[in-house]
């Protein structure tokens, strides 16, 4: 079967700046597929190139199997792109605009079109806008209508610029339940997004860049054992006894850091420190996160 | 080209004049009118270019024609200039279509929205002067060959232009000095010989001309002349808005 998204040697540079030098990555048909990496690591270059809109100076980019130059149209067809900014059409209606986008993939008016723009504006709650005109949305609104309009041609791969940059909370939450049932219905998903606790939430795997490279791609659960820890955080009535400051990974303030493998470890670190004569208040267990993992990786 | 994205893309430029028709094509006649107006009252009883024509009467189709061009050529600048600033042109973008389906919509829109236009001012018209008409094939086919090179060159500048007044910069340095200069208000034999040997490089001259030549029989130069000057800018200026179109200029990196 054709990697949903094949990328092989892509290199991209402007001037003297090279914004991709030399990507190959792959993800599989169905999985929800994290791109992360700071300001200026490649990750919308890649995305715009993926749907045509950069051509780079080398390599090759295919979407289900389809090269993106010279399979253009099956490759866009393929394809339903989230943009990070928010922009729209001033003229139109958010039905109009749904009925436009799916014209421009070949798909004609029709009591189907219809009923599937009626379905998605349900699912984003936009109903009831469904004959406003796009100036009339909040930013909210605006951000659903382009994530409808990424889907209105019923692409089976989804790629998400920073799709929640910017979103309350409520909206962010539903975006990413309406997300999690289209993978759950075979959609691939690319996102790239600087929030690494909904990366770690909900993508399988990850792929992190750095100045345009991979610098690390494994599932989730492999970057989060390699690269973090469960950690034990205790909080003192008193100082550490020194017995126990050898064992100590990091201290803030009252609160002590000891890493622990697995949840039986607590038990023995805390049995150590009531035998050192330690006196604990407050107590935490903190998984491994992706937000670790982020920081090391990037300052290796 | 694939139709139906096409189709939308057309159906959606059509529109997006139509929705504020009335500053797209009810302002222009207005303008039209007032140059008639105007025109028509100061230059009363000069002597027109054709024995036999009123100056009213020789004034009407050229001010037809250069509304249909100003808008032909605003109606692809605007939209395309407004797209790119606002980001909406990444929905033309992403989806499967090419460089003929964009120039096809684009054209054919402005070329629409010129014919509302001049249709509107040849409406007026009428209430002035009585205006002759000496063949319709000829001004047809000049209203379109001169609409669509106008709308070529506003996707020209509309892909060149970064910002509104850039565009405004080709539009009063470019296509107004040409429509102007372009024997809209009198024909180019009153001009001094110097003025007169310019005004044959000036490709608006002969849309102007040619059209002319549609309702009066009479022209300036040959309408052959003026046909192959018309067809010829026109096609030179499509090939090069589909290079444009093709190679992705400012709109791919």
């Amino acid at each position: 079967m054709n990697p949903a998204i094949d990328v092989q040697g892509v290199e991209k540079r402007y001037g003297d700046f090279t914004a991709l030098a030399g990507i190959s990555l792959s993800v599989a048909p169905g999985e929800f597929f994290a791109l992360l990496g700071p300001n200026g690591a490649g990750k919308t270059t890649l995305i715009t190139a993926l749907a045509g809109l950069t051509r780079v100076n080398a390599g090759s980019l295919r979407v289900m199997g389809h090269d993106v130059v010279d399979q253009y149209r099956e490759a866009r067809r393929a394809l339903g792109i989230v943009p990070q900014e928010i922009v729209f059409d001033p003229f139109f209606s958010v039905r109009e605009t749904l009925r436009f986008q799916a014209g421009y993939f070949g798909i004609p008016r029709s009591v189907a079109l219809d009923a599937w723009i009626d379905e998605l504006l349900a699912k984003l709650s936009l109903t009831d806008k469904a004959d406003s005109n796009m100036r009339q949305l909040s930013g909210g609104m605006k951000r659903r209508v382009l994530l409808a309009q990424a889907l209105v041609h019923r692409p089976p791969v989804i790629v998400l610029d920073e799709p929640t940059a910017g979103v309350d909370v409520e909206l962010r939450q539903a975006l990413w339940s309406f997300i999690r049932d289209l993978n759950s219905r075979g959609h691939t998903i690319l996102l790239t997004t600087h929030y690494l606790e909904e990366a770690q939430q909900l993508c399988s795997r990850i792929a992190m860049l750095k100045q345009g490279k991979v610098v690390a791609m494994d599932t989730t659960q492999h970057l989060l054992n390699a690269f973090s820890v469960r950690v034990l955080r205790v909080k003192l009535s008193g100082a550490l006894p020194p017995a126990m400051t050898e064992r100590r990974a990091k201290q803030e303030g009252d609160w002590h850091f000891f890493e622990i493998h697995d949840y039986a470890e607590v038990e023995t670190r805390l049995a150590q420190l009531r035998n050192a004569g330690a006196h604990i208040v407050n107590l935490e267990v903190a998984e491994p996160d992706l937000e670790e993992v982020f920081v090391k990786l990037m300052h290796r | 080209m694939a139709m139906t994205g096409f189709q939308t893309l057309l159906r959606k430029e059509i529109l997006r004049f139509w929705k504020v028709a009335f500053q797209t094509i009810a302002a222009p006649v207005l303008t039209a009118m007032l140059y008639m107006m105007i025109f028509s009252h100061v230059m009363s009883g000069s002597n027109a270019a054709f024995p036999g024509v009123t100056y009213e009467q020789f004034l009407i189709p050229g001010l037809a024609m250069m509304s249909m061009l100003q808008n032909a050529f605003a109606n692809t600048s605007s939209s395309l200039i407004q797209s790119k600033i606002t980001g909406s042109i990444l929905f033309i973008l992403l989806p499967p279509l090419s460089h003929w389906d964009y120039y096809g919509a684009y054209l054919i829109a402005a070329v629409a929205r010129a014919m509302a236009v001049g249709f509107g001012v040849f409406l007026v018209g009428i209430f002035v002067a009585h205006i002759p008409v000496y063949s319709v094939t000829v001004i047809i086919a000049f209203a379109l060959l001169g609409s669509g090179l106008l709308a070529a060159m506003g996707v020209i500048a509309g892909l060149w232009a970064d910002k509104f007044d850039q565009l405004a910069a080709f539009q009063n340095f470019i296509i107004m000095p040409l429509t102007f200069l372009s024997g809209v208000f009198y024909s180019i034999h009153s001009l001094p010989p110097f003025w007169q040997s310019l005004s044959h490089f000036n490709p608006f001259f002969y849309m102007i001309d040619g059209f002319r030549y549609g309702f009066f029989g009479k022209a300036d130069v040959s309408l052959a002349l003026s046909l192959s000057v018309t067809a010829g800018s026109f096609l030179c200026l499509s090939a090069v808005t589909l290079y444009l179109l093709k190679s992705g200029y400012k709109l791919r990196q």
